[in-house]
C-alpha cells in the first residue's frame, strides 16, 4: 500500500529546508531529498515545499512530474533501473531485467506489494563499456549478470542499505585505451590559472581564438566567440557552467574526465571565469553520475584549500570564483544548454525561446557561458600551452583532439583520444571491431554510418561527434537498434512543443509496427513525413534530430527493414485480433467470428 | 505620425511590414493585418511558442514567429503551400493526441483548434489516434475542465499567472505525459480559488475549459467560426487595440 | 460521350447513426439527377447484401466490432475509390466516447447490473458481432481515398462532393462546407 499520511512532514523536511534555504531555485535540490526520504514526492510534501519556497503548488508538482528520478507515486525503498541503451540491450539487459522480475514476482514499472522494491528501465546510464548496467537508488551497478542479480535480490530481501552493499557491485573503471595530448600529458593544478594571470585575460582569449577550439558538446560553436560575447555582455553577474549532463546514449567520456581529470575541468572553468568575469560557476552533473559527487566535492575542497578556488585566487585580489555542483535528476533534455539553465534554476528542463541566448541572458537572466566538460579541459590546456600548440593538432577546421567513447561490438571498449581527422577504419581497427557493419557516431542524435562510409573522418567538416561511437557487427539487427533509439527519443522528449511531443510517439509506434512485422511501404512514407515535421517544426535540437536514426536507416540500410514489410499497400494501424482479446475474455467466445487475421 | 519611429521593416510574403524594436515577427504581422496561423499565441500574454503553428521561413530558416524578434531585412515566407501543409500536420497531431469528438463538444464552432483545422483544410486527423485516458473535472461550481481537449497551449496558465495573479494552472509530466495540473492538493479545480470571472476562464482556445450552463446558448451553425475564418476572427481584437500612433 | 456507363456506388453504415445516410437522402430532388449517372450496389436503400465491384464506396461510421471489419474490407476490395463520410468514420465520432471506458465496465453495466438486459448474463452467441476494446476510424483499418467530414455533412456538401467526384474533379469544399460537427 502507498503511504499517504504524513502528519510530521514539516519536521521531516525541516533539515532539508535548513540545508537549502528558501530560494525558489533550490526546488530541484529539495525535491531530490524529498524523494530520498519518502521514495516519492507525496502530495503533502508538494504542499509543504510550495509554502516554504513561496511558489505555487503547480510549480512544485510540475518539477516533480518532469524528472525521471523523481516520482509522484511511490517507487519503493529500492528502485532498480536497468539501463536500456542499445549496448546494454546487446549485452542482454532486457533478459536480465526479466530474470530479476521473475525471480522476485515483480512487474516492471510497478512497485512490490510491501512497498520495498520497484524495477524499471532508464535511458543510457553511461556505462556502455562495462554493461549491462543499472542504477539502484541512483548508484551505478556495472557488469551485471545473473549471479550479481541473485546477490542483489538477497541484499534487498535482507533490507540491507545500499551503502552497505559490497563495493565490487559498484566498481566503475575508466578504461582509457588511447591517451593523446589531453589525457596523456601531466597537468599541475593551478598551472593554467597562473599562465592566464601572467598573460592577462584579453591575451588568453586571443590564445583561445588562435587555438580554433570548438565546443565538444555537439554544436561545435567557437569557444573564443562564446566567451567574448559573454565577456562583453552587460549584467550584474556573469556565470560559467560546465555541462556534465552527458545524456547522449553511448557517451561516457565526460564520466572519465570527471573521475580522473577533475582538476583540468575546474581549471578550465576558472580560466573561463577569469575571462568572462564570472564569480560563480556551476557544474551540472547528470543524476546518473551521482557516484562521482563525493570525489568532485573533495576536489573542490582541495582547490579551495590551496587557493585555486574561493577568494583571491592564487593571491590575485579581486579574482573570486567558486564552483557549485548541481545534480540532475534523470532528463536527457537537460543537456541542452537553455534547458540546463532552467534546471539549474530549479525548474522543469524545457528549452527556452532563443534569442536571447545564454551568453547574454542565461542563469537568472544574466550572461552565462555553458560549455561541455571536454571543452573546458581543452581550454585549460590551451591557457597553459597556448593556442598555436593546440591548433597544430587535428585538421584546420577541427583543431585539437577528440575523445571518443567506444562501445558495442568491439574487443576493447573504452575511451580513445584521437587527433581530429581520424578515419573510422583506423578507429575500428584500434578497438578490435570484428566485421563491423555500422557505427552510430555521436549517439542517436548523430549519424548512423554504414560500412561503405568507413573512410569518413571524425571532424566538424565531415562526421562531427559529441563522443559516442557505437559499433555494430555484421548480423546485428539495425531495425532493432533504430527501434531502441526511437523509444529513447519518445521517452526523453520534454513535451513542450507539438511536433516533438507527438512526433516522437508516432515515430515510435510506426517503428514498432514495422518491427512486429506489420509494416508496409505506406509506413515508410509515414516515417519520412513525421521525420520531416519533427526536423522542420521542432523547438530544439532534440526534436530536430529525433528522426536521424530512422531516416539514416531508410536511406542506407534497406536490408534492415525490407524483409519485414508486408507485401500489401496498407496494414491496419493496430492489431485487429488483439483488439478483440478483451471482448473474447469477457464473453468466453473463441469461435471463428471472434477472431480476425 | 509614427512614420519616423516605424522606420524598420521586414517583408512577409512580399509585403513590407514595419516594426519597432522589441516586437516579434507575430507582433509586426498582427499590427499590419497580416495573418500568420497561431494557436498558443494571444497578444495579451507573454509569448509561449509551443504549438509551432506560427512557424515561418525567415531567409530560408524556419523560425517561430510569435517568439522571434523582428529584425531588419528579414524576408519572411508564411503563406506557402509547404508551410501550410506542415501546419496541417501539426493540427492533425494535436487532434490524435487528445480525444476530440467535435460533435459532442460544447466548444464546437467556437473552437480555435477546429477553426485552425478548417483554415488549413484538414479533412481527417490522418495519424493514428492515441485515445489517451484523460480526466474530466466537474468539481468546480461554474466551470468544467475537460483534459481530453487540452492542447497544452498554456494560455490559461499564463492568464491566471499574469492577469489574475492566482497561478491556478500549471504543467506537469513530460513528453507525451505532459498535462495540465491545478493548484490544489486534491487535484480538483473545485478546490482552487478559480473564479468564473477570471481571465483564465475565458482564454482556452478549445473546449477544455468550459463555463457551465452556457452550453448550447448559441446553436451550432451560428457560432464564431461557422461562417468566419479564424484568420478574420483572430485579427479582430488586435485591430481594436492597435495604437493610434507610436 | 452518350451512353455513358453508370457509375456504381455502394454505401454502408458501420458504427454510425445513419445520420450521414439521412443527409444523403436530404439531397432531395437532385437525387434524381444523381440517379441519372449513378446506380447503387449494396446500400441500406437496396437489399443487396454484399458489395460487388464498384466505382465508389461510401462508408459511414467507425469500426467498433469484428463485423465492421469484414464489411469494411469487402468495400475496400471491391471499390475503386473509398470515401469515409462523417465524423464517426473519420475520427470514431460519438461512438468513440466509449473509448475511455473499460470494456468490462460497459458489459457489466449493460448486462449484469440491476436493470440490465438479458437476465444478468453476458451474451456469447457467435451471431453477435464481437466488440473491439475501442472504436476506431476506418482509415486505421483500410486505406481511405477521400474524407467528407461533418456530423453529418449537409446534403449540399454531399452533393458538391459527389458531383465533383463523379465528374472527375478533385472534390473541393468551400469554407462553410467543411465542418466537424
Ligand atoms: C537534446 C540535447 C542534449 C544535449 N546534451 C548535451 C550534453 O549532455 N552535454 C553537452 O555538453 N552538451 C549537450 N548538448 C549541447 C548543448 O546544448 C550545448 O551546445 C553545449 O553544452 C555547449 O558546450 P560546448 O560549446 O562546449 O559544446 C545537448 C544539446 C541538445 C539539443
Ligand atoms: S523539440 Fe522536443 S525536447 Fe525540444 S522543446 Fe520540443 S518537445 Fe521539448
Ligand atoms: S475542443 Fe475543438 S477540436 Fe476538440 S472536440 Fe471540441 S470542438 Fe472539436
Ligand atoms: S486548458 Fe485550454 S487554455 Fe489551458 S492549456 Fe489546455 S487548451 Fe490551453
Ligand atoms: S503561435 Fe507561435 S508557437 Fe504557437
Ligand atoms: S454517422 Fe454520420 S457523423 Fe456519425
Amino acid at each position: 500500500m502507498e503511504p499517504h499520511e504524513f502528519p510530521h512532514i514539516e519536521q521531516q523536511l525541516a533539515p532539508v529546508f535548513e540545508r537549502h534555504g528558501c530560494e525558489a531555485n533550490q526546488l530541484l535540490k529539495i525535491l531530490r531529498e524529498v524523494q530520498e526520504i519518502f521514495h516519492f514526492v507525496p502530495p503533502a510534501a508538494i504542499t509543504c515545499v510550495a509554502s516554504h519556497l513561496g511558489v505555487p503548488r503547480t510549480q512544485v508538482e510540475g518539477v516533480a512530474g518532469f524528472y525521471f528520478f523523481l516520482s509522484l507515486k511511490s517507487v519503493g525503498k529500492y528502485r532498480l533501473l536497468f539501463s536500456d541503451n542499445v549496448t546494454d540491450q546487446m549485452q542482454g539487459n532486457p533478459e536480465l531485467m526479466q530474470y530479476f522480475c521473475h525471480k522476485l514476482w515483480l512487474e516492471p514499472g510497478k512497485v512490490s506489494e510491501d512497498n520495498l522494491l520497484s524495477v524499471d528501465s532508464t535511458s543510457c546510464t553511461g556505462m556502455c563499456d562495462q554493461g549491462p548496467a543499472a542504477l539502484v537508488n541512483g548508484w551505478p551497478l556495472t557488469n551485471l549478470d545473473r549471479d550479481r542479480l541473485d546477490l542483489i535480490a538477497e541484499l534487498i530481501h535482507d533490507k540491507k542499505p545500499v551503502c552497505d552493499w559490497p563495493s565490487m557491485l559498484f566498481e566503475v573503471k575508466d578504461n582509457i585505451r588511447r591517451a593523446g595530448t589531453l589525457l596523456g600529458e601531466p597537468f599541475k593544478p593551478g598551472a593554467a590559472i597562473r599562465a592566464t594571470l601572467d598573460r592577462g585575460s584579453a591575451a588568453t582569449l586571443m590564445e583561445m581564438e588562435a587555438s580554433g577550439l570548438r565546443g565538444r558538446g555537439g554544436a561545435g560553436f567557437s569557444v573564443a566567440r562564446k566567451w567574448s560575447l559573454c565577456r562583453a555582455a552587460a549584467g550584474d553577474h556573469h556565470y560559467i557552467v560546465c555541462n556534465a549532463d552527458e545524456g547522449e546514449p553511448g557517451t561516457f567520456k565526460d564520466r572519465v574526465l570527471l573521475n580522473s581529470y577533475a582538476d583540468l575541468i575546474c581549471e578550465g572553468m576558472t580560466v573561463g571565469a577569469r575571462i568572462v568575469g564570472a564569480t560563480q560557476g556551476f557544474l551540472y552533473l547528470r543524476g546518473e553520475y551521482r557516484h562521482l559527487l563525493k570525489k568532485l566535492e573533495e576536489v573542490l575542497a582541495r582547490r579551495r584549500a590551496t587557493g585555486l578556488l574561493g577568494r583571491s585566487i592564487l593571491g590575485e585580489t579581486g579574482f573570486d570564483f567558486d564552483i557549485e555542483i548541481h545534480l540532475g535528476a534523470g532528463s536527457y533534455i537537460c543537456g541542452e544548454e537553455s534547458a540546463l539553465i532552467e534546471s539549474l534554476e530549479g525548474k522543469r528542463g524545457r528549452p527556452r525561446n532563443r534569442p536571447p541566448f545564454p551568453v547574454t541572458h542565461g542563469y537568472l537572466d544574466q550572461p552565462t557561458v555553458v560549455d561541455n566538460v571536454e571543452t573546458l579541459a581543452c581550454a585549460a590546456r590551451i591557457a597553459l600551452q597556448g593556442g598555436e600548440w593546440f591548433a597544430a593538432i587535428g585538421t584546420t577546421q577541427s583543431t585539437g583532439s577528440k575523445i571518443l567513447s567506444i562501445a558495442g561490438d568491439c574487443a576493447r571498449p573504452g575511451i580513445y583520444e584521437y587527433p581530429f581527422g581520424i578515419t573510422l577504419h583506423e578507429i575500428l581497427g584500434d578497438c578490435g571491431a570484428e566485421d563491423p557493419y555500422a557505427v552510430q557516431v555521436s549517439g542517436p542524435s548523430g549519424t548512423l554510418v554504414s560500412s561503405k562510409e568507413f573512410d569518413r573522418r571524425i571532424s566538424f567538416e565531415d562526421l562531427p561527434t559529441a563522443g559516442a561511437f557505437t559499433v555494430f557487427k555484421r548480423g546485428r539487427d539495425i531495425l532493432q537498434v533504430v527501434q531502441n533509439f526511437a523509444h529513447f527519443f519518445a521517452h526523453e522528449s520534454c513535451g513542450f512543443c507539438t511536433p516533438c511531443r507527438v512526433g516522437t510517439q508516432l515515430q515510435k509506434k510506426i517503428v514498432d509496427k514495422i518491427t512486429h512485422g506489420h509494416g508496409t511501404v505506406y509506413d515508410l512514407e509515414e516515417l519520412k513525413h513525421v521525420g520531416h515535421i519533427m526536423q522542420s517544426m521542432s523547438h530544439c535540437g532534440l526534436g530536430h534530430t529525433a528522426a536521424n536514426p530512422v531516416l539514416d536507416m531508410l536511406e542506407k540500410f534497406p536490408d534492415a527493414y525490407e524483409h519485414k514489410l508486408k507485401n500489401f499497400a496498407f496494414e491496419p494501424v493496430f492489431d485487429l485480433d488483439g483488439a478483440l482479446e478483451t471482448a473474447r475474455n469477457i464473453t468466453g467466445r473463441d469461435d471463428a467470428w471472434a477472431h480476425l487475421s | 505620425m509614427g512614420a519616423l519611429v516605424m522606420s524598420k521593416a521586414i517583408t512577409i510574403d512580399g509585403k513590407s511590414v514595419s516594426f519597432i524594436d522589441g516586437q516579434t515577427i507575430m507582433d509586426a504581422a498582427l499590427a499590419a493585418g497580416v495573418y500568420i496561423p497561431h494557436l498558443c499565441h494571444n497578444p495579451e500574454f507573454e509569448p509561449h511558442g509551443n504549438c509551432k503553428l506560427c512557424i515561418v521561413s525567415v531567409n530560408g530558416r524556419n523560425m517561430t514567429a510569435c517568439t522571434m524578434p523582428a529584425a531588419e531585412d528579414m524576408v519572411v515566407a508564411s503563406n506557402t503551400p509547404e508551410l501550410d501543409s506542415d501546419r496541417q500536420a501539426l493540427v492533425q497531431m494535436l487532434f490524435v493526441e487528445g480525444n476530440h469528438i467535435c460533435p459532442a463538444c460544447e466548444a464546437s464552432g467556437n473552437c480555435q483548434l477546429q477553426a485552425a483545422a478548417y483554415y488549413l483544410k484538414m479533412l481527417s486527423p490522418h495519424f493514428m489516434h492515441f485515445y489517451p485516458p484523460r480526466e474530466v473535472d466537474a468539481s468546480h461550481p461554474d466551470i468544467f475542465l475537460d483534459l481530453n481537449r487540452c492542447i497544452l497551449c498554456e494560455l490559461c496558465v499564463r492568464a491566471s499567472r499574469e492577469v489574475d495573479g492566482k497561478n491556478v494552472f500549471g504543467i506537469s509530466g513530460r513528453g507525451i505525459g505532459t498535462h495540465l495540473v491545478v493548484n490544489a492538493a486534491s487535484g480538483r479545480l473545485g478546490d482552487t480559488n478559480f473564479a468564473v470571472t477570471d481571465r483564465a476562464a475565458q482564454v482556452c482556445p478549445t473546449g477544455a475549459i468550459l463555463i457551465k450552463r452556457q452550453g448550447y446558448k448559441i446553436p451550432i451553425g451560428q457560432r464564431t467560426f461557422d461562417h468566419k475564418k479564424i484568420s478574420e476572427v483572430q485579427m479582430e481584437p488586435v485591430k481594436r487595440t492597435e495604437p493610434e500612433h507610436e | 460521350m452518350n451512353e455513358k456507363r453508370k457509375i456504381r456506388v455502394a454505401t454502408c453504415s458501420l458504427a454510425g447513426c445513419f445520420g450521414c445516410h439521412m443527409s444523403l437522402l436530404d439531397i432531395d430532388e437532385k437525387l434524381f439527377d444523381l440517379l441519372g449517372v449513378i446506380e447503387f450496389d449494396r446500400t441500406p436503400f437496396t437489399d443487396i447484401k454484399h458489395c460487388g465491384p464498384c466505382d465508389i464506396g461510401i462508408v459511414e461510421g467507425g469500426v467498433s466490432n469484428a463485423e465492421n471489419v469484414h464489411v469494411l474490407k469487402e468495400f475496400r476490395e471491391n471499390c475503386k475509390v473509398l470515401v469515409a463520410i462523417g465524423a464517426c468514420a473519420i475520427t470514431g465520432g460519438v461512438p468513440a466516447l466509449r473509448n475511455n471506458i473499460d470494456l468490462w465496465d460497459c458489459f457489466q453495466e449493460v448486462y449484469l447490473y440491476e436493470g440490465g438486459l438479458e437476465g444478468n448474463q453476458i451474451p456469447n452467441d457467435p451471431e453477435l458481432p464481437l466488440p473491439f476494446d475501442k472504436v476506431y476510424p476506418i482509415y486505421e483499418v483500410v486505406k481511405v481515398d477521400y474524407f467528407l467530414p461533418g456530423c453529418p455533412p449537409s446534403a449540399d456538401t454531399i452533393w458538391k462532393f459527389l458531383t465533383d467526384l463523379i465528374e472527375g474533379r478533385e472534390p473541393k469544399l468551400d469554407y462553410e462546407m467543411l465542418h466537424y460537427d
